[in-house]
């Protein structure tokens, strides 16, 4: 093992070697990369890329919350994101549907594509751009309305459903999906803030395919929920995952190794590491990752 | 998961979304727009309201004198030559300013003719003249020059209120009037001064002599006795329903009934003051006294309100620390809790206080809107406020009154608006953030 | 001479304080250990003895002194006099109180009037120095009492603390005396009006004319206490204000939260507020002398009859004075919908204006329902803009250009100006006023209600 360690991935990925921000490639030498040097270890491209983001860089007012991150989103496959409180994980989510942009004072430079088109574009529409990239949010947040409105509320906006019964099909269908038509079908016209909190979650998440997105965004879609209802929210992604990129938050480390393919580890705005999950959570090539992950901080 | 059941998969959702953001931007644009023009109106109408007003008010606050030589005449004055107080008092004054007129006028003689030249200066002018002779005896038998009032239709055709245009018919002053008047004018004998009698002044039937002084002191009478009633009350029962009220039925009560007694119409406490006050407890009708007590009364809820906001702002481990150090619980509040929530009182009893100097409905079923036209020296005599002066005001029609009520309210503004803005520099000097 | 009493008083209570404190002292061989509570709760007891049991006698000579007197002065007229009608003694004792107060009533050569002023000026003496008597004397007695008390074990913070807890107590209850003085005073004057006029005929009759009632002198025949033109134009004129307060300041309120730059909002909201700071006076002088004449000439111009006093300017102008009240409460209730709600709409792809009237709205409907009912509350009880601008002719009419008059305008029209308290012209103001309050108050407890399970919901 510790005699691959300068070329891990080369030979599965076609990609560049480890460096990202190519400038000067790093040393070969010891496996693990040192505290001080903050560039990103790993492959950061996919055979497969939905989404690509090349130096991206948040700033909030002053604060600088993204450092010059690249990366890519693979399409069919779940990316999670993990690090520290406070590393910018979830910021660097809502840059992909442009999220960012409901919060005052926020500045985001660099390159952001769905499939090569730059989502910054000024001729791209963020309406638009948010159809096709969804999000599901850490705390569910279910509209206080009917559980059929819940559902039906982003095909009504968009003119999805051509039709009443198209829409009920629609509906049908979401929920079918997200695993919780067993649970509702005999009560749609209930509240949806009615439901329990990983019910709920799930219908954030029929929501959220309901404008047929390509890729959904989960911000620690677990961290309010039991055991049993994070389990069946992980179930969901596993299933998700055919049909959609999904890009995934999470503080939980168990949670990323068990439904992620690719996870990328972020530090203080810095994104530190990135690979196959696998690979990460056995083999870290960062001294920080190496620490976050046997659990020396976090 | 069999995707084609999904019918969102037979149809392509992009080019759908496409088609629609043409039409959906159109109507957040229109939405947009009814939002903006909606706070316009509201913008447009403050503007409004304040350009109204003090265009119509500023003239007031210059006044228009007429100067004559008046000859004290000993014979018309102090014809016993005593210089007793009571005879001097009694002389009929308006012979010296008719005479002085007449002088300046010789070619006019008709009776019809000279009452339309007496008609050009205030009625006030004789006491005018008056109170100069009572202060300074010595005047009697000097000739001296005397700027005297206008009457107020001269007034308002010097500041341009009168259109020379009209048919004589429509004016307030005849052609004859204006001809004299141009000549006063030639001669320098007229001129605007500072209207120092409009802030001194008590009420009066002439709008030239009519002034918001009395009112003035009446509101100042009725506050001073709304705030020493409700400021020690309102301030005391939030520190007991915040500090020492148990949490049972009967406090639920008396909250219930704060919340809802701030919103009741404030004629409502009109009435009560009336029943209670001046029908059974025969207080003096009209008095300050018992307009500081109705305001006190209507204004308590909003005391309470204010109070309690500002000691729930005190944080929990103050009371905790006093408590600990062995202090007793009033003593916690005295010493620690009240202090720190004092500002915050304070704050809320200024703006309760310029509610209340706002008010006139509940005053005028008290009687405050009895004609008074001396100003009043204590609670007990009968008074009006400001707002209610300005309420009497607006139902006479001379234009100078017109005038004159714009010119009370513009005070009356100010007034409001030094205290709202006491109360902001109040609080964010001294209010803490926890 | 009052003044100066209470002015004593406080000087006696002071004198008092310092002379407890100091007793305690030196009972206390100058170490404050020896004592049970601090020197200045000593001070703080004698002072209370001093001054508590004379203020509370001051206060209610001040109460009742009047009501005493006028009560001996009556008895003291001549027989014919009081058995007049009690509306005739009324009468009667207000001409006396004014020759008292050396003010000139038309009927002064009375010399019954005359002997009665003087010896109502009388006992007013005798009562004022009586009173000033027993108000030292309690002052003295009690501060000596506390004095003799004073000793080391007196636990004086106690007492002191008990006596204040009870001023709190009183206090807090003040708000319910309030309450209950309204429904009381109201109540019984209303129920001797209905005593008059059957209540049905207040509530339902279709004709408002008291004056005409007056002079006929038969008032319930003449069916001139139907109050129902009344409660119409109070409708109609409310009902234009909401119309022009409610949108206008909901949609103000949504621009400023969901879309205006961060310095327009903290420009336009403070100048929105100033539109509440204004006294109601304001608007209806802004009413009656401009907008009024303004909508008159308009309607001139288009060919239509309007009414000097129309309901359309009165309403209009409360509409303004109502704006900050709807945008102030609409932006509480709009900014209670938790930011999710917004990001979850976002997030599916909606606009700004689908996201306010889809999930903004919808949520925040129960508190701007709320919010809506306390303002209507509020337009119906104004008083000053209708008294201003709106008519007295009752008219029962659903036309805005027409004059309608109002149950506030009502009320003061009735009571302003002299009229003999228990005419049922006046007492007609007090039925009103029973009417005016049971209506805002219901409205009020449903609207706080709303707004309460509203905020509890996001809470």
């Amino acid at each position: 093992m510790n005699t691959t360690a300068t070329t891990i991935n080369s030979a599965t990925h076609q990609g560049t070697l480890i460096v990202a921000q190519a400038e000067a490639p790093l040393k070969t030498g010891p496996r693990v990369i040192d505290y001080n040097d903050r560039r990103t270890v790993g492959d950061i491209t996919v055979p497969d890329p939905k989404m690509v983001c090349r130096d991206v860089n948040v700033y909030y007012g002053e604060n600088h919350a993204i450092k010059t991150v690249s990366i890519d989103i693979g399409n069919r496959q779940v990316t999670s994101l993990i690090g520290p409180s406070g590393c910018g994980k979830s910021t660097f989510l809502r840059c992909l549907n442009r999220m960012n942009d409901t919060i005052p004072g926020c500045r985001v430079t660099g390159e952001i594509t769905i499939d090569k088109e730059n989502i910054y574009d000024k001729n791209l529409d963020v309406v638009q751009l948010r159809a096709r990239v969804g999000m599901v949010f850490q705390k569910p947040n279910p509209f206080p309305k009917s559980i059929f409105e819940n559902i039906a509320y982003g095909p009504h906006i968009h003119g999805l459903a051509a039709n009443k019964r198209e829409l009920g099909e629609l509906v049908e269908t979401c929920l079918i999906k997200a695993g919780l038509w067993e649970e509702v079908k005999d009560r749609l016209e209930e509240a949806g803030t009615g439901l329990s909190g990983g019910q709920q979650q799930r219908l954030c998440i029929a929501r959220a395919i309901s404008v047929n997105p390509e890729v959904i965004l989960m911000d620690e879609p677990c961290s309010a929920l039991d055991p049993i209802a994070t389990a069946r929210i992980e179930e969901l992604m596993d299933e998700l995952r055919e049909n959609y990129a999904i890009v995934i938050v999470t503080h939980s480390m168990q949670q990323a190794a068990r439904v992620s393919q690719r996870t990328a580890y972020f530090h203080l705005g810095d994104l530190i590491e990135v690979g196959d999950t696998e690979q990460i959570f056995t083999n870290p090539q960062h001294r920080l990752t190496e620490d976050y992950i046997t659990g020396r901080f976090g | 998961m069999n995707n084609n059941t999904n019918p969102l998969a037979r149809k392509d959702t992009t080019a759908i979304v496409r088609a629609g953001l043409q039409r959906r931007y159109a109507a957040e644009k229109r939405f947009k727009w009814y939002g903006l023009t909606a706070i316009s109106i509201a913008l447009l109408a403050v503007v409004l309201l304040f350009a109204d007003i003090l265009i119509k008010g500023l003239p007031t606050f210059w006044q228009t004198d007429i100067r004559l030589e008046i000859d004290f005449a000993p014979q018309i004055i102090d014809p016993d030559g005593r210089r007793n107080p009571d005879d001097l008092s009694l002389a009929d004054y308006s012979a010296l300013w008719k005479k002085s007129l007449r002088q300046l006028f010789p070619e006019v003689e008709s009776r019809e003719e000279l009452r339309s030249l007496y008609a050009l200066i205030s009625s006030g002018s004789s006491l005018q003249l008056r109170d100069r002779v009572m202060a300074n005896p010595a005047l009697i038998g000097v000739t001296q020059n005397v700027d005297l009032l206008a009457d107020d239709t001269v007034d308002t055709f010097f500041k341009g209120g009168v259109d020379r245009e009209l048919p004589e018919a429509q004016r307030p002053l005849k052609d004859d009037q204006i001809a004299w008047l141009d000549k006063l004018k030639a001669e320098g004998k007229m001129e605007t001064r500072f209207n120092t009698g409009f802030f001194t002044n008590g009420d009066s039937r002439e709008a030239e002599q009519a002034g918001i002084g009395g009112a003035l002191v009446g509101s100042i009478f009725t506050l001073l006795i709304t705030l020493s009633l409700s400021f020690p009350i309102g301030v005391a029962a939030a520190i007991y329903l915040e500090e020492f009220a148990p949490y049972n039925r009967w406090t639920d009560i008396i909250e219930v009934n704060i919340n809802n007694l701030a919103a009741v119409p404030s004629i409502v406490f009109g009435l009560l003051g009336l029943a209670v006050f001046i029908n059974f407890m025969h207080l003096p009708r009209s008095a300050p006294l018992v307009g500081g007590l109705v305001l006190a009364l209507m204004n308590l809820p909003i005391m309470i309100i204010a109070s309690r906001a500002a000691l729930k702002s005190v944080p929990p481990s103050i009371r905790e620390a006093a408590l600990g150090m062995g202090a007793s619980k009033l003593q916690m509040v005295a010493h620690h809790v009240l202090p720190l929530a004092m500002p915050g009182m304070l704050t809320g009893s200024i703006l309760a206080m310029a509610h209340a100097l706002g008010e006139s409905a509940p005053l005028l079923m008290i009687g405050m809107i009895a004609f008074i036209v001396d100003i009043p020296t204590s609670p007990f005599k009968p008074a009006t406020v400001l707002p209610v002066q300005i309420y009497l005001w607006s139902t006479l029609p001379e234009r100078a009154f017109v005038q004159r009520t714009s010119a009370a309210i513009i005070l009356l503004l100010l007034f409001l608006a030094v205290m709202n803005a006491t109360a902001i520099i109040l609080r964010k000097r001294l209010e803490r953030r926890w | 001479m009052l003044p100066y009493l209470v002015l004593t008083l406080l000087l006696l209570s002071t004198i008092g304080y310092y002379l407890g404190r100091r007793r305690s002292l030196a009972m206390a061989d100058g170490h404050i250990r020896n004592l049970h509570s601090l020197p200045s709760y000593y001070g703080f007891y004698t002072a209370l003895w001093c001054g508590l049991p004379a203020l509370l006698l001051f206060i209610l000579w001040m109460a009742l002194g009047s009501i005493l007197i006028t009560y001996l002065v009556v008895a003291d007229l001549p027989p014919e006099m009081r058995s007049l009608p009690p509306e005739r003694i009324d009468l009667l004792v207000s001409n006396i109180k004014n020759l008292v107060q050396g003010n000139i009533v038309s009927d002064t050569a009375d010399p019954v009037m005359r002997a009665a002023a003087d010896q109502y000026r009388r006992l007013q003496a005798i009562g004022n120095g009586a009173l000033w008597l027993l108000v030292l004397a309690l002052a003295i007695g009690g501060g000596a009492y506390a004095y003799r008390t004073i000793a080391p074990r007196l636990r004086a913070r106690n007492l002191v603390e008990r006596v204040i807890m009870v001023f709190l107590m009183v206090s807090s209850t003040i708000a319910i005396l309030t309450t209950i003085g309204i429904v009381l005073s109201v109540l019984f004057e209303s129920i001797r009006f209905f005593h008059a006029i059957p209540i049905t005929h207040f509530l339902f009759g279709l004709q408002w004319s008291p004056q005409t009632a007056m002079r006929v002198d038969q008032v319930g025949a003449s069916g001139a206490f139907g109050a129902v033109p009344l409660f119409t134009g109070t409708l109609l004129i409310s009902f234009i204000a909401m119309v022009v307060a409610v949108p206008i300041g909901l949609l103000s309120a949504l621009y400023l939260s969901e879309y205006a730059h961060h310095s327009f909002r903290s420009v336009a909201k403070p100048i929105l507020e100033v539109l509440a700071g204004i006294p109601t006076v304001v608007y209806g002088f802004f009413a009656v002398l401009t907008v009024a004449p303004l909508i008159r000439d308009t309607g001139q111009w288009l060919g239509l009859d309007v009414a000097s006093e129309s309901a359309l300017a009165a309403g209009l102008v409360m509409g303004i004075m109502i704006i900050p009240f709807v945008s102030s409460l609409s932006d509480d209730v709009i900014n209670a919908v938790p930011q999710a709600m917004r990001d979850g709409s976002y997030a599916l792809g909606a606009t700004r204006s689908e996201t306010i009237k889809l999930v903004i709205l919808p949520a925040a409907l129960p508190g701007i329902v709320g919010g809506i009912l306390l303002a209507f509350s509020r337009a119906i009880g104004e008083t000053m803009i209708v008294v201003m601008a709106a008519g007295l002719s009752a008219n029962l009419t659903a036309n805005p250009l027409k004059a309608v008059t109002t149950i506030t305008v009502q009320i003061v029209t009735l009571l302003t100006g002299d009229q003999e308290f228990d005419s049922p012209k006046t007492l007609a103001a007090f039925a009103l006023g029973l009417v005016l309050f049971v209506v805002t108050l219901t409205l009020n407890i449903i609207a706080l209600h709303v707004v309460r399970k509203y905020r509890e919901q996001y809470e």
